[in-house]
């Protein structure tokens, strides 16, 4: 629309403003909103369209980006008390790909501190609530930018994933989320948390649009020494309504034991939809899928306690006001900054790699990696695609989840493997369940096949249907009083509003 | 909970992650880990034995390139997120008496 002039970059931008403005006093999904900023980079790209400098199918289009990805002048704080005052001097390149196409940042988006949690509810600026019902979590670690795309107050965001932080709640958001093969997208200014599992991605309405976002996200960099230089980078080349032949695999461990009977039959009945359209689908077995989890939380914990060794107080972000020498300033700084899920991270991570320890933890998990690895090479040895369900579950009721840490962990069960073995993979509504929650369905590729992914949930998606987003979503929020859970006060009313920590 | 964390092993944690931990974290701390490690213990049914350990999923080598600066002097703008400024630094707590 903005192309064929029907609308302007301004009106575009100040539409999305105008809904974040009306939804997200309830829904919270922005720490920081910069109204000003986006319109003057409105005018800006619009000039660009308009002399024909800007012709991709992006520019102009506002976006949301999660908090965790560096924007310069744009306050990023992880969603932590430790960053709460930190303004990045660069931007990630995928930010810079992404000004480059001409994408119009509106704000920065809430999500599990430094991405450790699976509901948004750990973050120091309030939890974000689910549009379909605000008594739901959104999910996480993506939450906001889930939440954010899932009620329209943007049409598209970017995400990460370590352990299924952008298809998780993808899922419970009933929007579509893809994580890239490792190295594809650069984590250049993505703030670390597991450096080896961490990719970005894009968060948007279906599938067609996710791979629009990948091709103008995706770059070789330098700057990321895990970068990869893939041979092709034309991904909306598999926007192709055709399955014929195409093989997919069920993991019959993925379903029955843990998995909620009506997350399983909407996974069941989107692969009979396959089905029906020409794919060859079976069951198959995927094996040591529940060693994933043990696995997954040694080596993460471990890379995010040497990751997170840099939040000191020295350079950025929170110092503690009161301490006697260095050590007690790095030790106040620290303790005081980060939450309790961080903290407990930090901790196991700094266990499992010292001495003593070393081997018995964070080499027996390195080890089952290269298992877990072998499990799914032999499975594309047969399938094209993997397909299974996102999450066990739809989302939870706010607060019910973080009592137990380890329940909350037992619900990325099926996202954590994928990125354990670096593969891309892609969450797609597929269904609500009696509580009218959306339902997702994962869609797994052997490393550098997006397109096999992208084309199944294409020609998925052309015989679901157009995938209709929550209704009378002012109606829903209206039930909720403004920042109820985290006690804040203002609601975005201003042009630019730098949320506190709550 | 088969693995019980000592006082001393968490005073250890604590000074590896350096965190302060009051008596109730340190505690919860103690629970917390033990639990996770009665869970990752799960690992031990795995025969690894001849497993080479996967740091990186791709066969990737180390990045190398020629020494020479690209980046221009970004002194005042890095010094803008600075909690304590002096004379142009970062100024921290007097380190050596």
């Amino acid at each position: 629309m903005i192309r064929k002039r029907e609308v302007s970059v301004r009106e575009a931008v100040q539409e999305s403003l105008d809904c974040v403005a009306a939804l997200d006093g309830t829904l919270n999904c922005f720490v920081t909103l910069d109204g000003e900023r986006a319109l003057a980079r409105a005018d800006e790209v619009q000039r660009g369209i308009d002399d024909g400098t800007l012709g991709g199918p992006l520019a102009g289009v506002p976006v949301a980006v999660k908090d965790n990805i560096c924007t310069e002048g744009l306050r990023t704080t992880c969603s932590s008390k430790i960053l709460y005052n930190f303004v990045p001097p660069y931007s990630a390149e995928a930010v810079c790909n992404l000004n480059a196409a001409g994408g119009v940042i509106i704000g920065k988006t809430n999500m599990d501190e430094f991405a450790m949690g699976s509901t948004t509810e750990t973050s120091a600026f309030g939890v974000t609530r689910n549009p379909w019902d605000p008594e739901h979590v959104p999910g996480g670690s993506s939450g906001g930018s889930c939440a954010a795309v899932a009620s329209c107050e943007v049409p598209y965001a970017l995400g990460s994933d370590t352990g299924g932080s952008i298809r998780q709640p993808g899922s419970f958001c009933g929007v579509t989320g893809l994580k890239p093969t490792y190295g594809t997208v650069s984590r250049y200014g993505l703030i670390a948390y597991g450096s080896s599992l961490d990719q970005i991605g894009p968060i948007a309405k279906d599938i067609s649009d996710c791979a629009a976002i990948l091709e103008m996200l995706a770059s070789y960099d330098k700057k990321d020494s895990t970068s990869v230089k893939r041979e092709a980078y034309d991904f909306t080349s598999a926007l192709v309504d055709d399955v014929k032949g195409m093989k997919i695999g069920i993991p019959s461990d993925y379903l029955g034991d843990g998995l909620d009977p009506e997350v399983e039959a909407a996974v069941r009945k989107a692969a009979d939809v396959l089905r029906q359209k020409g794919a060859i689908v079976e069951e198959f077995q995927l094996s040591l899928v529940e060693y994933a989890i043990p696995a997954y939380y040694v080596i993460a914990s471990a890379e995010a306690s040497s990751n997170l060794a840099r939040f000191d107080g020295v350079k950025y972000g929170y110092r503690a006001p009161e301490y006697e020498g260095l050590h007690s300033m790095y030790k106040r700084s620290r303790s005081e900054g980060f939450g309790e899920e961080v903290k407990r991270r930090i901790m196991l991570g700094s266990f499992v790699l010292s001495s003593g320890y070393y081997d018995a933890y964070y080499l027996k998990a390195l080890r089952t990696k290269a298992l877990i690895k072998q499990s799914f090479d032999r499975a594309f040895e047969n399938y094209d695609v993997i397909l299974g369900p996102v999450a066990p579950n739809t989302a939870p009721r706010l607060g019910e989840s973080l009592s137990d840490p380890l329940k909350m962990y037992l619900g990325d069960i099926y996202t954590i493997s994928v990125n354990l073995a670096g593969l891309p993979g892609v969450s797609v509504p597929c269904g609500t369940d009696a509580k009218g929650l959306p339902i997702g369905v994962q869609l797994i590729g052997d490393c550098f096949q997006e397109k096999k992914i992208i084309r199944a949930a294409y020609a998925y998606e052309q015989a679901r249907g157009s995938w209709q987003g929550p209704a009378d979503l002012e109606k829903r929020c209206d039930r909720i009083p403004e920042h109820a859970a985290s006690g804040e006060a203002a609601g975005p009313e201003s042009a630019c509003v730098s949320k506190e920590v709550g | 909970m088969a693995n019980r964390i000592s006082d001393e092993t968490i005073e250890y944690v604590g000074i590896l992650a350096k965190l302060e931990l009051s008596e109730e974290e340190r505690e919860q701390a103690k629970q917390d880990i033990g639990r996770m490690l009665d869970y990752v213990d799960k690992l031990n049914e795995l025969d690894t034995s001849g497993v080479e350990p996967l740091s990186h999923v791709f066969p990737v080598h180390n990045v190398f390139r020629e020494d020479v600066v690209t980046n221009g002097d970004d002194r005042a703008r890095m010094l803008q997120n600075a909690p304590k400024v002096k004379d142009g630094s970062w100024q921290v707590p007097k380190t050596v008496e």
